[in-house]
């Protein structure tokens, strides 16, 4: 195993206009530092609306001009510039979109996954390619001939992930893979992404699905109000979640209906008022004065990388 | 005790069928869960037993009557809170529309009032959550269909706007319709629950 990605104190803004020349500044991402390795799947787990595309986006070069970027990431150790962005998205680093709104609804399907070559010797080998790679996930000619509009939920799916795969990628970052999909969907979509695992690709996963999230990754990253509070091993959400220690982790174990289903007071703000200190402090039940004022770095536990002062034993 | 009855309800979109004959019966002292794959027509389903599409064939009843003009006492509570609210009306505004829900109510679903004063581009998608479901629970309303109400939320915020709720439609003898495409969700909270192919041909 080596690392392919590393994101260091990644964060991201935008300001925005309220009222007339009024402007305020949102904060979506904060001091997000995490890495992936090949042969593996990091989850990244935050509610919707939270803001995680743009971490794919910001990953990928496409963020729009008015965002407001600081930290640094590394492609397998090289720092990645915005060139270099340019040079590996698409090829190296590959992205499957949320949803077929992110293709072009005019073009057909089999021409959107290629995209423009000029020269024709090189367009046969990767039209060939693209067939062989659009067989495997039992996708027919006639979907090659479709518009995105004809396909079904299910379709759309595996056309958005045999194109990420179109150039052999080392990367795959993919936004939100399963919503909207039925059981059955949920099911296969999981079984394609191990399968990329399994033949050595190295995944981001953003979902704010937890079942998706636990049953392919094997570590996740909770994001809360944009920053990561906790990157633990997939096994530590399991039983009553005791090994998981940042708080804020184990409640949102332990409120699924699968498990204990059980209820924490206080709510999540908003992004415009994220509290000083620990982003958590408000609902936590361990919070001491410290929390109030001062934000935790994160630190490393066993496996466990935990923002938190007082974090939470195993077993407790 | 009141009725919420839908008798023989077709509806179609263009050339395509979305529910046939479909029969559904519900008690306002009920918890019902409604489970069904993507795009089968949970939300269709939704909007014509509250009334927001209207040219389907079939009887919707309450109490065995159709309901004609006045406040709907079948309220709907959609996925996406936010677009049902004024951008331009401050939160007090956008609950008042509805009621004025007395302060342990307020405290029940957590709501400050300092929030009153905000915009809704200014709360978070649970805070918006709350007061949505604040609106709904009018006290002229006897059924409340919940559509995926929770799907946007964290599994913390889930269970507190599930519970409370479920609290206020117990206190208040509302029957709630909840959909969800999270059977293990249904489970844990309904007294029943009701699979769309079940009730439609």
């Amino acid at each position: 195993m080596s690392k392919l990605l590393e994101v260091d104190k990644l964060s991201i803004s935008f300001s925005q206009y309220v009222k007339g020349l009024e402007q305020r500044e949102l904060k979506v991402i904060s001091d997000l530092t995490m890495d992936v390795n090949d042969h593996e799947i990091l989850a990244v787990l935050g509610s919707s609306g939270s803001g995680k595309s743009l971490l794919a986006h910001a990953i990928l070069g496409i963020l729009p001009l008015n965002a407001k970027v600081s930290g640094s990431m590394k492609y397998k150790g090289e720092e990645l510039t915005e060139e270099l962005k340019e040079e590996l998205r698409g090829k190296k680093i590959s992205f499957i979109p949320q949803s077929v709104n992110n293709l072009n609804p005019l073009m057909k399907v089999k021409e959107q996954a290629i995209g423009y070559i000029e020269d024709e010797s090189e367009k046969e080998k990767i039209q060939k390619k693209q067939r062989e790679i659009f067989k495997q996930y039992d996708l027919s000619e006639e979907v090659d001939e479709m518009y995105p509009f004809q396909l079904s939920g299910g379709m759309a799916r595996k056309v958005l992930i045999s194109t990420a795969l179109l150039n052999d990628p080392e990367i795959i970052i993919a936004d939100e893979p399963t919503p909207g999909l039925d059981e059955k969907s949920v099911e296969e979509t999981i079984n394609n992404l191990v399968e990329l695992k399994e033949n050595g690709i190295g995944m981001i996963l953003i979902t704010h699905d937890i079942y998706t999230a636990i049953n392919t990754s094997d570590r996740i990253a909770i994001l809360y109000l944009g920053y990561v509070i906790e990157i633990t091993e997939t096994k530590n959400f399991s039983g009553h979640g005791e090994n998981l220690l940042h708080p804020y982790t184990r409640s949102l174990y332990q409120a699924l209906p699968e498990n204990d289903f059980k209820l924490t007071e206080g709510h999540q703000p908003s992004y415009l008022n994220i509290p000083k200190g620990c982003p958590y402090h408000e609902n936590c039940p361990n919070k001491t004065d410290k929390c109030d004022n001062i934000l935790p770095e994160l630190k490393t536990i066993g496996n466990t990388i935990v923002r938190c002062f007082n974090p939470l034993d195993g077993g407790d | 005790m009141n009725k919420l009855k839908a008798e023989n309800i077709n509806f179609s979109y263009n050339d395509h069928q979305i529910l046939s004959n479909l029969d559904f019966e519900m008690e306002s002292n009920q918890v019902i869960g409604l489970f069904g794959d993507s795009g089968s027509g949970k939300s269709t389903l939704c909007k014509i037993l509250t009334g927001f599409i209207k040219d389907y064939e079939g009887n919707v009843l309450i109490n065995d009557k159709i309901h004609d003009k006045g406040y709907n006492p079948v309220q709907l509570i959609y996925q996406h809170p936010e677009k049902i609210m004024n951008p331009r009306w401050k939160m007090e505004d956008v609950l008042k529309e509805s009621w004025m829900p007395s302060d342990n109510i307020l405290d029940e679903f957590g709501i400050k009032k300092e929030w009153f004063i905000r915009y809704p581009s200014e709360l978070s998608g649970g805070e918006l959550q709350r007061f949505s479901i604040l609106r709904a629970l009018n006290p002229k309303t006897k059924f409340i269909i919940a559509d995926e109400i929770t799907t946007m939320l964290d599994a913390v915020t889930q269970i507190q706007i599930i519970t409370s709720l479920l609290k206020q439609c117990k206190e208040n003898g509302i029957g709630l319709l909840l959909v969800s495409h999270d059977k293990k969700l249904l489970k844990r909270v309904c007294d029943k629950i009701v699979y769309l192919s079940d009730i439609t041909d």
